[in-house]
């Protein structure tokens, strides 16, 4: 039922595009994240679906209504901000209740959603307390509980794990994914963190600078991402700059700077010749040491820097071009691997992905 | 370098535990000494005489008379206020039209005219020939009762416009937005959400508008009649009765002292109960029933927005802008005529006595700002940052109403009381006053100004090696400037438009606005009549009052704006 449609919808500010053109679909009862880089305009997308915004052309729908010149109040949506918006003036149990009563509901109806909300975020105590006496985590609670006490079917957040730190946030974002599945919630998650979105989200769209670069569940993302973009910004990727020098089939053959060779996979429309760039993901890669093999089949280099990060060890290598490349490895299963070692790098090749090299440069590309 | 040279000796000097004490010691010396007790001791001194002011049961009912006119009309002007004021500042706030600065700057408009001359300007507009009386052949609203509260209701508007866009700006619409999201049309989200939250500016907005109310002077006086009275206009018709012959020194002296003291103590009375009981209301959120919602769906929207726009704009250009400027045209008449206008600026016949006035007004509104700045900063970060431990800063803070609250005209009395015979001359006198009237105005908009500065910025600033002095230049002073200037332009605005104290303080020291309170009086033969002034004359003296004004606030409002940005 409430599908939410966004067709070719724009946003400006003056000269500069906040939304540009976008489209996209979210399915009845989905889990959906708008994934980007500060300033990409998720919230500004996010404020247009709830009506808190104007926008300047296109079209919204939720369900088979057209909503875009309807206020917010007439969605039936809920939505949790970012600083949480708790009325100040109003403690806990007259926060999550105002929804119901401003809908009219009788008092009764509206202490049974309450009593239900709240017990779905798990609060049964100090409802008496302001929003000022309250914790992050406890605010976050009733924020998610005030947004599903008003009893729309859609559920729009804006980074509504910001303000939490690290070890709640984690915990809490299961749960919020939880409670829109069982109320059958259509939820749009706003967030920067792409581990975040990753882990609780059905589909992920990956915007930047106004626009939807990338629709696609987290595997799909991270597994075949399209751009350059993708590539970098969801997970982690080595990104190495040569020449196709031969193609057989989908097999390449790339040339990196200082003549270096090496093999590659060709999911695109690349020719012979062409500026490519690779993306291999850290953790794709075997280490092993010493210089081993001929060329091709590895990445020759030294480690010239390593970093404990609790579960994983990052190595940082200088290959024998000059490129620098990352890998991860396991910090307590494997020994670790000492500085100025020389080392031999591989990595399964159809997981090396060509992209043609970007038009206005890789930095700005991969800038956000 | 000169200046490195002084910050060095100003920032070791800041860093002396003691000398940062003695400042403030000498802020919270100069605010007990010049400002809060000479007018309470004053009063005091000539309590006794008020046995020989009830031997005239008369005069002691007109007294009780026009002390209750003053407090309904206080009462009623401070709610209309509110009530035009509240779409006003909305629509200021909320619409993206172009045309709101615009309309903002003109809000500020009647504040800057002295009331005096606002005061001709309205009577000029609701009751004689000139204005819209002369369309219906009758004076639509005669001097006395009525036209009192449309004086009141325009000189006070602006400042509860100004509060309130000041709060609606700060105010965080992310409030209102979750009210919207959860299903509440605007007028239900504000109601029940951003009024709620935005009370405290409520409550001072109706707090400045009651004491504005209660202590103007020369415009009452102005457009009173010969019947009307309040307190303030009783007190100076004592006067006037005095210089006549008609009542006794002590008469006057124990009148004015039993106006006086019953004027302070109800006012405190009725702050008192504006705090308590507007701290304790609540607006309910169970909607009267059921009915209220629907009714505020409907006015919510489209239609009822552009009525409620309308009719904001109508009463804002209809009933205080236009009879604001109103004293334009008999200005414009004037500088027509030609005669009067080469006059004026030539200073000859009466003129010149206008020009010193002026430049009295001017002089005297310089040095009362920079003095007060200069007392008020202190006091400012005192409050603000509770140097002193919480209990003393509070007190500070509810001892700076108490200058609000007094009826100017009260305060100007029991200081002339307090400083009788010393030797104080009546220009320093002045400047006391002044001081007195402004000074908490100047350190309310401060210290909330410094408050809103996160005291981590400060923090932070030291623990980057700045001393107090460097800590105070850059960050404090900057963040601040915005508030400085509008403070000052208040203290400003306030001085050069006073009358009531002035009137009490001096008499032979005439001020601009007092100027003009005589001159109506010439014209409608009260008081001492003065040879050449007409109606011409007036709205000449008027016109041109406003004239500099204007310049003046443009000149500032330039300055803050430039500042406001740095
Ligand atoms: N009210 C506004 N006026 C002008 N520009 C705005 C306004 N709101 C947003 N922008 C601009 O629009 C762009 C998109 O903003 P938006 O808030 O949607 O970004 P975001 O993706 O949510 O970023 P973040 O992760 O930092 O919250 C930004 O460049 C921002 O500066
Ligand atoms: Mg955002």
């Amino acid at each position: 039922m409430p599908e939410v449609r966004v067709v070719n919808v724009t946003k400006k500010y003056g000269k500069l595009y906040a939304l540009n053109n976008v489209s996209l679909t979210i399915h009845d009862q989905e889990y959906f994240s708008l994934l980007g880089p500060s300033g990409c305009g998720k919230t500004t997308l996010l404020r247009l679906i709830a009506g808190l915004i104007e926008h300047d052309s296109g079209e919204i729908h939720i369900g088979d209504r057209r909503v875009d010149k309807d206020p917010p109040e007439d969605r039936e949506i809920g939505f949790v901000f970012q600083t949480f918006a708790l009325f100040p003036h109003m403690n806990t149990w007259d926060n999550v209740l105002y929804g119901p009563k401003v809908k009219n509901y009788d008092s009764k109806q509206a202490e049974t959603i309450g009593h239900e909300v709240l017990e779905l975020v798990k609060l049964s105590e100090r409802l008496n307390a302001y929003p000022s006496e309250l914790s992050g985590g406890m605010m976050q609670r009733i924020a998610v509980a005030r947004a599903l006490a008003a009893g729309g079917k859609i559920l729009l957040l804006d980074e509504p794990l910001g303000q939490l730190d690290a070890k709640v946030r984690n915990d809490i974002r299961y749960e919020i994914r939880r409670m829109a599945k069982d109320l059958k919630l259509t939820a749009i998650h706003v967030t920067h963190d792409q581990q975040e979105a990753m882990s609780i989200s059905d589909r992920i769209a990956v915007m930047k600078k106004g626009k939807i670069v990338q629709i696609g569940s987290p595997k799909e993302l991270y597994m075949h991402p399209n751009s350059l973009f993708v590539a970098f910004f969801i997970g982690e990727s080595n990104l190495l700059e040569g020449y196709v020098t031969k193609l057989e089939g989908k097999n390449a053959e790339v040339e990196l700077r200082e003549g270096y060779k090496i093999q590659a996979y060709n999911e695109r429309d690349i020719k012979v010749g062409d500026r490519v760039v690779l993306a291999i993901r850290p953790e794709t890669c075997e280490m092993k040491l010493g210089l081993i093999g001929e060329g091709l089949d590895g990445l020759f280099g030294q480690i010239e820097k390593t970093t404990f990060e609790g579960t994983i060890v990052r190595y940082e290598i200088r290959l024998v071009n000059g490129d620098r490349f990352v890998i991860n490895r396991p910090s307590l299963t494997e020994e670790w691997v000492k500085l100025g070692q020389e080392v031999t790098i591989t990595y399964p090749k159809e997981k090396a992905h060509l992209f043609p090299y970007p038009a206005n440069g890789l930095s700005d590309e991969i800038s956000v | 370098m000169l200046s490195t040279k002084v910050m060095d000796t100003l920032n070791s000097l800041s860093s002396k535990k003691h000398l940062k004490y003695t400042i403030y010691l000498a802020a919270i010396i100069v605010f007990f000494a010049i400002i809060l007790i000479p007018p309470i001791i004053g009063i005091l001194i000539k309590a006794p005489e008020i046995g020989n002011f009830l031997n005239y049961p008369e005069l002691v009912n007109t007294a009780s008379i026009a002390i209750v006119n003053s407090f309904v009309i206080g009462l009623i002007v401070a709610a209309l206020d509110l009530f035009a004021g509240i779409p006003l500042a909305w629509m200021i706030t909320r619409s993206k039209s172009r045309w709101m600065s615009i309309l903002d700057t003109l809000a500020d408009l009647p504040f800057i005219v002295p009331t005096a001359a606002l005061g001709y300007s309205l009577l000029l507009f609701w009751s004689s020939d000139s204005g819209i009386s002369g369309l219906f052949g009758s004076s639509i609203v005669s001097p006395g009762y009525i036209l009192v509260m449309f004086l009141h209701f325009t000189f006070s508007f602006p400042v509860v416009v100004r509060v309130l866009v000041g709060s609606m700006l700060d105010y965080k619409m992310e409030y209102e937005r979750a009210s919207r999201t959860m299903g509440a049309p605007p007028l239900t989200a504000a109601r029940t959400v951003t009024f709620p939250i935005l009370k405290p500016s409520l409550i001072a907005a109706y707090s400045l508008a009651f004491a504005r109310s209660l202590s103007e002077t020369g415009a009452t006086f102005i457009v009173a009649g010969l019947l009307f009275q309040n307190g303030p206009v009783f007190i100076q018709n004592l006067k006037n009765d005095l210089t006549a012959g008609a009542i006794t020194t002590a008469t006057y002296e124990g009148g004015t002292v039993f106006t006086s003291i019953i004027l302070i103590a109800i006012s405190l009375v009725i702050f008192g109960v504006i705090r308590v009981v507007g701290n304790r209301m609540r607006l309910p959120l169970g909607f009267f029933g059921k009915k209220l919602p629907v009714f505020e769906k409907k006015l919510s929207y489209k239609k009822g927005v552009l009525t409620r726009n309308t009719l904001a704009l109508i009463v804002f250009f209809g009933i205080i802008l236009l009879p604001s400027v109103f004293v334009a045209l008999p200005a414009f008449q004037a500088i027509t005529q030609g005669t009067n206008l080469v006059d004026a600026l030539t200073g000859a016949g009466i003129w010149a006595s206008f020009w010193n006035s002026l430049l009295l007004s001017y002089v005297l509104g310089v040095i009362v700002t920079l003095l007060g700045i200069l007392a008020g900063i202190p006091m400012a970060i005192l409050i603000a940052r509770k140097t002193f431990g919480n209990l003393p800063s509070v007190i500070l803070d509810s001892l700076m109403n108490v200058p609000i609250i007094v009826p100017s005209i009260a305060l100007g009395v029991s200081l002339r009381f307090f400083w009788q015979g010393t030797g104080v001359p009546d220009f320093a006198l002045l400047v006391l006053a002044h001081l007195a009237i402004t000074y908490p105005y100047f350190v309310r908009s401060m210290s909330a100004a410094i408050e809103r500065i996160p005291i981590e910025l400060e923090d932070a600033s030291k623990t980057l090696g700045a001393k107090p002095f460097t800590v105070f230049k850059s960050i404090v002073l900057p963040l601040t400037k915005y508030s400085i200037l509008s403070g000052a332009i208040i203290v400003f605005t306030r001085s050069v438009s006073e009358t009531g104290a002035t009137l009490a303080v001096t008499s032979t020291l005439e001020t601009a606005p007092v100027l003009i309170v005589n001159w109506v009086n010439s014209i409608r033969g009260v008081g001492t009549a003065i040879a050449g002034v007409n109606q011409s004359t007036v709205g000449l003296a008027c016109g041109l009052l406003i004239l500099f004004s204007f310049i003046v606030l443009f000149a500032l409002r330039l300055l803050t704006k430039k500042k406001g940005k740095a």
